[in-house]
């Protein structure tokens, strides 16, 4: 829960401005894109991702540096990976 | 050294030891406390520690949010689940908190519907396809996490949804370093301030620390270099007579934090007079309730919750481990009666609880261990 996690955006929804469609380590997943301040995020941008808002925009090579360190930490990424993978935030 | 054995970057963590090192003052002992869970899972993990000086301690802070939990609110969350009608939710962290009259895993057996979600907005999807029954979903963390139940009733506002509400338990973090600098019980030197509370927050809320206090801070990031970056930054503000707040994760933590974020708490949130924190007793404005703007959203006004107070188990020494007092392994229960599988206190239970991570990771330091404890 307190793990920011790295996620890449992949698709923006014209429908919902306030979500994205990102990837998180192989999971798909609608994240809420409405508390990043004045930033225009695109495919291909990085985001911190906290319980489903993304709190900031990173650079790529933070991201990687970031998911290298969470996959060392096993467990709680696991877990937390699979708490995403349940999740249903809504689109549209 | 299984740190530098493990780390990619072990030649430029062997250089920063020994620059660490040698900013030590002979003679001089120094305390630094990390603030938040993150940094200890970090620190037991790659074990950094056996990794530092044996002048530099690194004692570990309050910043789990779910160690902070009294066992009162969890009773309160079981009764307002054991109402008609009631769809609990929170986050996997919370399940095995235990409580006066057990946990929410312990209240699902008997057959509460408490169901773990990963985001508040999941919680906000239940009650949309659940219109007869009411959805509470249970809130945790620090300003990490608040953002995200402010948005998330924002949006059930936005939808009309009426059978959500929020059992808010956001804690704050400056007021809870404070009532550690204001403890007699402990001697800091410095701290290494925590990441991800920071992007939230930015770096300004902790100037008081080095301006009324006298003490260095330094805002880390998680990695096991970050954490030894951060610690030869403290360092070398004590050699240089310095106390500043300096940010060692840029990268990610902008100064002023993220205003949207706050924008949102301070819309749908307000501090509490005082807030129980486990183990460290009331601390006054530490806490956030739902404000009465949003009062149909507040599940404190919509059910009647019993409200308290439940003394700790007296075997459990969480306020002290949580005060940095104690290491985990000086608890009298630690990895006997308390271990994560059967948790006494809080801080066996969420992976970013000292005990914990301790108990996962530290067991290979065991002669530092000896040592410490003999001394
Ligand atoms: S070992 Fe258990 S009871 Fe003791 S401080 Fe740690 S969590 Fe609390």
């Amino acid at each position: 829960m307190c793990l920011g996690i790295p996620g890449e955006i992949v698709e923006i929804l014209n429908d919902r401005p306030d979500l994205a469609m990102v990837a998180v380590s192989g999971v798909r997943r609608a994240i809420n894109i409405g508390l990043l301040e004045d930033e225009t995020v695109a495919p291909g941008d990085w985001i911190l991702i906290h319980v489903g808002f993304a709190l900031s925009k990173i650079d790529e090579t933070e991201a990687k540096a970031a998911l290298d360190f969470l996959e060392s930490i096993g467990q709680a990424y696991d877990d937390e990976i699979a708490a995403l993978r349940e999740s249903m935030i809504e689109q549209g | 050294m299984r740190f530098v054995d493990e780390y990619r970057d072990a030649d430029t963590a062997r250089a920063l030891a020994a620059r660490i090192t040698a900013l030590c003052e002979p003679g001089r002992s120094y305390k630094f406390m990390e603030v938040c869970g993150g940094h200890t899972h970090t620190i037991y993990k790659h074990g950094i520690e056996d990794y530092l000086p044996e002048a530099v301690t690194l004692v570990h802070g309050p910043g789990c949010p779910v160690c902070v939990i009294p066992m009162g609110r969890v009773d309160d969350a079981i009764h307002i689940a054991a109402q008609p009608d009631v769809i609990m939710t929170s986050f996997g962290d919370m399940m095995r908190v235990p409580g006066g009259k057990g946990s929410f895993l312990d209240a699902k057996a008997r057959g509460a519907d408490i169901r773990m979600v990963y985001s508040p907005l999941d919680a906000l999807k239940i009650a949309k396809q659940n219109p007869s029954k009411r959805v509470v979903f249970m809130a945790i963390g620090f300003e990490t996490t608040a953002p995200s139940t402010a948005m998330t009733v924002l949006r059930a506002k936005a939808d009309g949804v009426d059978n959500f509400s929020v059992f808010c338990n956001h804690v704050t973090i400056i007021p809870a370093i404070k009532a550690i600098l204001d403890s007699p019980d402990l001697r800091l030197d410095a701290f290494i301030g925590p990441g991800h509370v920071s992007t939230v927050i930015g770096c300004r809320p902790y100037r008081f620390i080095a301006r009324d206090y006298g003490k260095p801070i330094v805002v880390a990031g998680f990695e096991p270099l970050d954490v030894l970056q951060s610690v030869h930054q403290i360092l070398t503000q004590l050699a240089q007579r310095r106390c500043e707040v300096e940010n060692q994760y840029a990268r990610v933590v902008p100064w002023d934090g993220n205003p949207k974020a706050l924008a949102a708490i301070n819309e749908v949130m307000e501090l509490r007079p005082h807030f129980e924190w486990r183990g460290l007793g009331f601390i006054s404005q530490s806490a956030l309730r739902v404000s009465a703007k949003y009062a149909r959203y507040d599940a404190e006004r919509i059910f009647q919750i019993p409200g308290g107070r439940v003394a700790d188990p007296t075997s459990c020494q969480c306020g002290e481990v949580l005060k940095g007092v104690l290491k985990p392994w000086e608890c009298k229960v630690f990895g006997t009666a308390c271990t994560p599988e059967t948790p006494i206190g809080t801080c066996m239970v969420s992976s970013e609880g000292a005990c914990a991570a301790y108990y996962n990771f530290g067991r290979f330091s065991r002669e530092r261990v000896k040592e410490a404890t003999r001394q």
